[in-house]
Formats: structure tokens, C-alpha cells, sequence
């Protein structure tokens, strides 16, 4: 058995650099170096992160042909009684460690990225100690020994994306949308407290190990009660779920994704592409054993939002034009694809399937969606702005985006021998063996997938020969290098056998290609890319003629089927105007009203007597003795 | 000397000097007067010892002794008061008592 | 009538003549004057109780004493033909009603209670006895009270000095600075 205690460095370090850059950064060193300061921190916990993943998968991890979870590290925090305790530590199991290499590499890329992407930028300090806080908690999100632990982490990942969403706080939008973010992420939140409350009070426990372990006792709690017809338990997995909707944006929480591309780039890759808005999917893998075996109808909700916002997502991402939000889209698109493999699939054995696809494809998802998001942002950064009406023919000046860019492309279609050709691959089939329904809805995604992301790259790289004010030039180095990297990642993360590695019993599942759904699967796709060849290849006028036969439709997936303003409806005229609106005129009007009136009585009441103090001795010595005389009368006649 | 006299005259005699030293010291605005009227007061609750003492408790003396020091407190008294008195005169060049009013709200 | 009641009417006639006048006379000077004569008409009475030592006392100690202090205030402070302005009308009646209410309620008092009579025989009031009283520690001895009184005195004595006593230059102009 090897020691895994060194793992709590892989908290303790970014924390450490988060208070060091952000407390003394703009003070004790250039911008330059702590940007340096912080890839370095992070480059070292990227070593551990594999070191670690080595040592768990190939060396000590597996006893018995399966994977054992580990606790490394474990911390009594708050003791409230005997049984009732909160823990911090380090969990390790398969998808723990996988999540570990996943944030790690995801985060060291655009560490680098964002040395150059940022450079020059006011605050350059402060992004890279929010950057730092960022990997802390979501390190300490995936490695959360406790359901609480998670809590309190997955709430630190909220703040930090909120700060860094926020990052250019001068500009009214940024703002708008970090606030949107952190207030409709926090709603989802709420329900994920009350789902840990309602489960930790039936099971009597935080602890995962405990919780998860499918033949333990905690599992089967509160499986019978039932409310509205369903189950405590079932109750309490769907609110926990409703944290995981908000998180990774799922309808119909989305909304706040694609305002949240008004961060960075390098963050929108990070934390709206790679990992945070996965800590959705990973919750619900976490929790999986209680999904598959005490709670089916809850993962069934898990399968239809999964499926129903992919197919909504992918519909909205192909009339997008600004380009980082088609890629806010698409990724809305696949984690509801991730979503509905886990909820298709089921505890153990070959019904596992999904959930060994689900994190498949979380783990190539992260890395053709940061190269996604990196070489939009390389390309922004070229062209300043993120319209792809501004754009077009940009191949001959960014080569190396171009190329990496088209990996990144082909990657997300499914195109073999490219990583995600496998992954969606095995989602497809969990999906046939499963449910037929969401199996189409999961094809016709794959379609509309390939599709808009080749719309996407024609129209950037091919297309009208825009004239630029500035020649677009290719990215510096320390751009291109983790675009590079991320690339080749994309190419060869499809080989690794996943389902040696993560699946959902933690055994050996044997699974191959099935031919049968890989030749649709890849046919559609080519499918897709051939059709965006043909519309947008050149500038030709098939798409606005499609456009206006299908006016409506178009102006309805054009608006993201005016879900925000729906929002906006029942918040502003409904909740403001009706409850928020009599609040405010009791608060301001009952509330304050009483305390001016008390204040103004004092004021009025002091002011009459104040005239008793009047420096008058023989006023005083008055009262004085009627006082005297008073109490000798009441004495002498009154009390008996 | 006090037969055929009873206690009780002494008595009323000095509560209606003291009451009048009281009316004294709530109207006269001088604080000289004011003085005075204590001094009336103070003077009162002497008749009253040496009557109690002569009238109840003839084989003691403690009544006199009390006279002998509240004669000694008002002689006190009246020093500093005094020196008080002309202290505020040279600061507000009148001792009458409603002038001196610094100590209001 | 024997002549010791009458000369108690005379007395107490005098006492509350004068302390009327004392606190209604519009003349200063004459006011600390009829105080004079309540003093010696209360030295009177003392006479009149046997207590010829504290007759002296007050005799020497008021009339001689503090009238003495306190017409010499009143030559340091007014002019001796001042009038004061009658104060209020509405404050003289309130405080009338007052102390008539509280003189009234204390005769009422006095008339009600029953004084018990004594049996015990009087007790020779001598010199002697009085410096031996206050100079012994024993029973019925108040060296005490008659230390504290003389410490007291000492610092009446003082403060009255250091009150009244002129500004010095110095302190004056740093008093001016102050306001």
C-alpha cells in the first residue's frame, strides 16, 4: 500500500499561491513573474496530479480486479457532536484521480495560454490568483471525502468563477453576467442543500465512501417513504441533481452560460468549458451508486434533462454567430450528452456502460473544448473581435490555430480515429442498449454537432476574404504551445482505455466498437460537415434563404427560444412587481416608518424636556422638596 | 426653666423656622439670602436636638454633642460657601442665582 | 402664666418674626440682620433648655462668627442699599404652597405622636463634663466625632482660601486662553 498523504499538497499549494499572488502579488513582485509564479505552483501540482494517477491506476489502486476508493487524507473540521462531524480531505478513486489529471492539465495549459493572452492586461496578478483559488476548489471539489466537503467547495468554485467572470469589472456586461452566473448557479445550490440535508438526515452520514458503497446499509435509507409518489431518497438525489443542473448549465438553468463568456477567454476555457461546469456530471457519477440503486426515477430525470439540453443547446449553437457563444452552446450541448449516458446507464456490469462513457467523454470533452476555447481565443485575439460576420479566410494568417483549431473540430464531430469518436461512441451505444428515444435525440445531436462546428470553422478560416484594419498575426509561443499540446492531446486521449480505468464498479468492463453504431454515428457527422460545406465553404446565400423560409424557427433558436426573457418575465414582472414590490413598500414604509417615528418622538419629547435641566438651582431644589413632602405624604398616609 | 412648657411647642416652633428657611431658600435669587436660609434651617434642627435631648433623654448629652458639631459644619459651610460665592462674582459679576446658569441642557 | 413661658412666647414670637423677615426682606443688609436676631433669640431658648455652653457657642459661633462672614460677603458683592427685584410672583406662591404643605404635615406629625415621658433625672450640664465628653474615647466619649470635626474645619479653613483666593496673573491669562 503506498502513502497518498503527499496528495493534500495538491490543495494546500494552489491555496497557498492564491493567498500569495492575491495579498502581496502587485506589491512584492512584476506581473510577469507571479505569472509565472502561478503556472510554476501549478506545474508542480500537475506533476503530482500524474505521479498520483500513475501510482493509483498502475501500481496500488486495483485489489481484486477493482479499483478501491482511498481516503488519503482525512481531517475532522467541525466537530458538532459525536456522530455529527464535518471532514475535510482527500478521496481517491477512479474518477477523483481522472478528474485530478483532467483539472490539472486543463488548468497548466492555460496558465501558460494566459501568460501571453493576458499579458500587458491591468491585473494580471489578481487573474492569476483567481485562477489559483479556482484550481484549489475545484481540486478540493473533485477530491471531497464528504458530501459536505463538496458543499463547501463546490460553492468556493462558484465564487471564484463569479471573480473571474467579473475579471474586467469595469465593463457593465461583465458584471451583469458574474452576478447572473453566481445568482442562478446559487439558486441551483439551494437545492443541492437541501438535497444533502434530506439525505445525510436519512443516512446519518456525509461520508461518500459510506454512502456509495453498494452493498452497504446507508444506500437503501429512506427508499420506501414516499411523497408525492416517489421516495425520500429519490426526492433528495433530484435536489442534488438540481445543484448539478446549475452548475453545469443544464436546462433550464443555462442561462447564465453563455453570459459568462464575457470572462477571459483562457477562463471560459478553463471553468466554462473543462471543468467546472462539469462538477455537474462528476456530482451525479459521484453519487452514482445511489442513483442506479435506490434512485432510478431521479436518474431517469438525468437522462431526459441531459438529452433535452443537448438537443436545445445544439439547435441554439447553429444560428449563434458570436463565436465563443456557439462554443458556450456546444458545450451546454455535450455535458447534456455526458448527462444522459450516466442516466442511461446502471450499477455494475455491462449496463455500466454509460457511466464508463459519461466520464469518457468528460475527460476528451475537457480537452478539445479548452482547444476549442484557447484557439477561439487565439483567434480573438487576432481578429478583437468574437463576431464571425468579422471574420473569414483567416487560415492564411493563423496556420497554427487553423490546424489545431480543424483537430478540434473534427474531435467534437466524431470523426475516427479522434478522441471523441470514441467517447461519443460508447455514449451512443449506452444510449441504444437503454432508451431508443434518447438514443435519437443523442444521434440527431451528433449531427447538429458536426454541423455548427464546421459552420463555425468555415466561416472563420474559410469563407469571405474579410479585409482587416491589422494584418491578424499568429499567437505568441506561450499560445501556441498549450494549443499544440491540447491538440495532440485530443488525437490521443481516445486510446486510453477507459473502461480498464473508470467505470461504475470500479471492475474491468469489456467493451469494443460496435460497428453497428459507429458507421451511423461517424456517417452523420460527415453528414453534418458536409452540409456546413456547403453553405458556408464560400459565401453563398443558402443560409439567409434557410433563414428566412424558416423565419420563425430561425428567430425563435436565433433568440435561444426566448428563454431569458421568460426568465426575466416571471422575476421582473411577476416576483418584483407582485411580491419584491409590497416587500420594499412595507420595509420602507411600516418598517423604517416605525423606527423614524420612534426616533422622531424621542427627538420631539427630549426637546419639551429638556427644559427641566435648566441650570436653575432653585427649580431643582423644587422639586426636591415637593418630592420630600410627596413621599412624607404617601408615607405617613397612604401606606398602611 | 422649661416647665409648664411642653416638647411639642419647641417642636412646632423649629418646623415653622425650618419651613421658612425652606420658602427662603426656593424664592431668594441672592445666594448670600440663599445662605442664610440654610443657616436658618441648620438652626431649627438644633432646637430640635437640645429639645429631644432636654425633654427625653435628660441624663445624656448626645443631643448637644450633635448641636455642638452641626454648628461646627455650618461654620464650615458658610466659609466655603462664601469664598464659593465671591469666586462667582468675580467670574460673572453677580451672585444673583438665576444668572448662574451654566450647568443647563 | 408663670414667667418662663412667657419669655418662651417672646422667644419663639422673635424666632419667627425674624426668620420671616430674614427671607422676605428686600434689603440685604437687613436681612442678614434680623438673621442676627433669630440667632440670639435662639441662643435664647438654649439658655432657657439649660444648655448655657451651647447658648455661648451659638451666640459666638453665629452671631459673632458667621453673621460677621457673611455681612462682609455682602459688603465684597452688592451695595448695601441694593434692593433685589422681587422674584416671580408664580415661584413665591409655590413656594409658600410648599412649605406650608410641609410645615403642616410635620406639626400634624408632631401633634399625633405620643412622647413618652422620661423618669430619669436630669443630668448637671457643666464644663467639666463637656471637655471631659469629648475628649474621652470611652462610653459617651466623642474624641472621634470631635477629631473628624477639627479635620474638617482644618479643610473647610483651606478650601475657602484657595477658592477665593485672587487669580494669579498667570493662571488668569491662561484661563482667558482657555475661553
Amino acid at each position: 500500500m503506498i502513502n497518498f498523504s503527499y496528495t493534500i499538497w495538491i490543495l494546500i499549494l494552489p491555496f497557498f499561491m492564491f493567498l500569495l499572488l492575491g495579498l502581496a502579488g502587485h506589491k512584492l513582485f512584476k506581473a510577469k513573474l507571479s505569472g509565472l509564479l502561478g503556472t510554476g505552483g501549478l506545474g508542480i501540482i500537475t506533476i503530482l496530479s500524474y505521479i498520483t494517477a500513475y501510482r493509483y491506476f498502475f501500481v496500488t489502486g486495483k485489489i481484486e480486479g477493482a479499483f478501491q476508493k482511498i481516503t488519503a487524507v482525512n481531517i475532522t473540521w467541525l466537530q458538532f457532536t459525536d456522530k455529527l462531524h464535518i471532514d475535510m480531505g482527500v478521496l481517491l478513486d477512479p474518477i477523483s484521480v481522472m478528474m485530478l489529471v483532467v483539472i490539472t492539465t486543463v488548468s497548466l495549459m492555460v496558465h501558460i495560454y494566459s501568460l501571453g493572452y493576458m499579458k500587458g492586461e491591468k491585473g494580471f496578478e489578481r487573474f492569476f490568483s483567481f485562477l489559483s483559488l479556482f484550481s484549489f476548489s475545484m481540486l478540493g471539489l473533485v477530491l471531497a471525502t464528504n458530501i459536505f466537503q463538496m458543499y463547501i467547495f463546490w460553492e468556493l468554485v462558484g465564487v471564484s468563477s463569479f471573480l473571474l467572470i467579473g475579471f474586467y469589472y469595469q465593463k457593465p456586461s461583465a458584471v451583469r453576467a458574474s452576478k447572473k452566473a453566481f445568482i442562478v448557479t446559487r439558486f441551483a445550490d439551494l437545492g443541492f442543500l437541501i438535497g444533502i440535508l434530506i439525505l445525510s438526515f436519512n443516512t446519518k452520514t456525509f461520508d461518500f465512501i459510506t454512502l456509495t458503497n453498494p452493498t452497504g446499509t446507508a444506500i437503501l435509507q429512506g427508499t420506501g417513504i414516499g411523497f408525492l409518489g416517489l421516495s425520500i431518497m429519490t426526492w433528495s438525489m433530484i435536489f442534488v441533481f438540481m445543484g448539478g443542473v446549475g452548475k453545469s448549465a443544464m436546462f433550464p438553468f443555462h442561462i447564465w452560460l453563455p453570459d459568462a463568456m464575457e470572462g477571459p477567454t483562457p477562463v471560459s476555457a478553463l471553468i466554462h468549458a473543462a471543468t467546472m461546469v462539469v462538477a455537474g456530471v462528476y456530482l451525479v457519477a459521484r453519487m452514482f451508486p445511489i442513483y442506479a440503486i435506490s434512485a432510478p426515477v431521479a436518474l431517469h430525470v438525468v437522462a431526459y434533462v441531459g438529452a433535452f439540453s443537448s438537443l436545445f443547446a445544439a439547435i441554439i449553437a447553429c444560428t449563434q454567430t458570436d463565436i465563443k457563444r456557439v462554443l458556450a452552446y456546444s458545450t451546454m450541448s455535450q455535458i447534456g450528452m455526458m448527462m444522459c449516458a450516466l442516466g442511461v446507464a446502471s450499477y455494475g456490469g455491462e449496463e455500466g456502460l454509460g457511466y464508463m462513457a459519461s466520464m469518457f467523454h468528460l475527460f476528451t470533452h475537457a480537452m478539445f473544448k479548452a482547444l476549442l476555447f484557447l484557439g477561439a481565443g487565439a483567434i480573438i485575439h487576432a481578429v478583437h473581435s468574437n463576431y464571425m460576420t468579422d471574420m473569414g479566410g483567416l487560415r492564411k494568417y493563423l496556420p497554427i490555430t487553423h490546424i489545431t483549431f480543424l483537430i478540434a473540430c473534427l474531435t467534437i464531430a466524431g470523426i475516427p480515429p479522434f478522441s471523441a469518436f470514441f467517447s461519443k461512441d460508447e455514449i451512443l451505444t449506452a444510449a441504444f442498449h437503454s432508451n431508443k428515444i434518447l438514443f435519437g435525440v443523442e444521434y440527431a445531436v451528433a449531427g447538429l454537432t458536426a454541423f455548427y462546428m464546421f459552420r463555425l470553422y468555415f466561416n472563420i478560416f474559410w469563407g469571405k476574404d474579410t479585409q482587416y484594419h491589422h494584418t491578424p498575426h499568429e499567437a505568441p509561443a506561450t499560445m501556441t504551445i498549450p494549443l499544440i499540446l491540447l491538440a495532440i492531446a485530443s488525437l490521443f486521449t481516445g486510446f486510453i482505455p477507459f473502461n480498464k480505468l473508470v467505470t461504475s464498479d470500479s471492475k474491468v468492463l469489456e467493451s469494443g466498437l460496435e460497428m453497428m453504431i459507429a458507421i451511423p454515428s461517424v456517417l452523420i457527422g460527415l453528414l453534418g460537415i458536409g452540409i456546413a460545406y456547403v453553405m458556408y465553404r464560400k459565401e453563398t446565400s443558402i443560409p439567409d434563404r434557410l433563414a428566412t423560409t424558416f423565419k420563425y424557427g430561425y428567430k425563435w433558436a436565433y433568440n435561444k427560444f426566448y428563454i431569458d426573457e421568460l426568465y426575466l418575465f416571471v422575476t421582473k414582472k411577476i416576483i418584483f412587481r407582485y411580491i419584491a414590490q409590497p416587500v420594499a413598500w412595507f420595509d420602507r414604509h411600516i418598517v423604517d416608518g416605525t423606527m423614524n417615528a420612534i426616533a422622531t418622538v424621542t427627538q420631539v419629547i427630549s426637546f419639551r424636556i429638556r427644559g427641566f435641566q435648566s441650570g436653575q438651582l432653585q427649580k431643582y431644589a423644587f422639586v426636591f422638596i415637593t418630592g420630600v413632602i410627596m413621599l412624607a405624604i404617601f408615607f405617613i398616609y397612604l401606606w398602611k | 426653666m422649661n416647665s409648664g412648657i411642653p416638647l411639642q411647642y419647641f417642636l412646632i416652633l423649629a418646623t415653622v423656622m425650618f419651613f421658612t428657611g425652606v420658602y427662603g431658600f426656593l424664592t431668594r435669587r441672592n445666594l448670600i439670602t440663599i445662605l442664610m436660609s440654610v443657616e436658618l434651617i441648620l438652626n431649627s434642627v438644633n432646637i430640635n436636638f437640645l429639645a429631644f435631648n432636654r425633654y427625653l433623654y435628660p441624663h445624656k448629652l448626645e443631643g448637644m454633642f450633635f448641636s455642638v458639631f452641626v454648628i461646627a459644619v455650618a461654620a464650615s459651610e458658610a466659609a466655603v460657601a462664601i469664598a464659593i460665592i465671591i469666586n462667582i462674582y468675580r467670574r460673572f459679576t453677580t451672585i444673583n442665582v438665576e444668572d448662574v446658569n451654566e450647568m443647563k441642557f | 402664666m408663670a414667667s418662663n413661658q412667657i419669655m418662651f412666647i417672646l422667644f419663639s414670637v422673635m424666632i419667627v418674626v425674624f426668620s420671616v423677615l430674614t427671607v422676605t426682606s428686600r434689603r440685604i443688609l437687613r436681612a442678614a440682620v434680623y438673621l442676627l436676631f433669630v440667632l440670639v433669640s435662639t441662643s435664647g431658648l438654649y439658655f432657657m433648655l439649660n444648655y448655657q455652653f451651647l447658648a455661648a457657642v451659638q451666640l459666638t459661633l453665629y452671631a459673632g462668627g458667621i453673621v460677621v462672614l457673611i455681612i462682609f460677603s455682602i459688603l465684597l458683592t452688592s451695595h448695601i442699599s441694593q434692593n433685589f427685584e422681587s422674584s416671580g410672583w408664580k415661584k413665591n406662591i409655590f413656594s409658600a404652597i410648599a412649605a406650608l404643605i410641609g410645615a403642616l404635615l410635620s406639626i400634624i406629625t408632631i401633634l399625633d405622636y405620643k412622647f413618652s415621658a422620661t423618669t430619669e433625672v436630669a443630668q448637671e450640664v457643666n464644663m467639666k463634663l463637656i471637655g471631659k465628653s469629648l475628649l474621652s474615647t470611652g462610653y459617651d466619649g466623642y474624641v472621634l466625632p470631635f477629631e473628624i470635626i477639627s479635620v474638617l474645619l482644618l479643610a473647610a479653613m483651606v478650601a475657602a482660601i484657595v477658592v477665593a483666593k485672587k487669580v494669579s496673573p498667570k493662571s488668569a491669562e491662561l484661563q482667558n486662553l482657555k475661553q
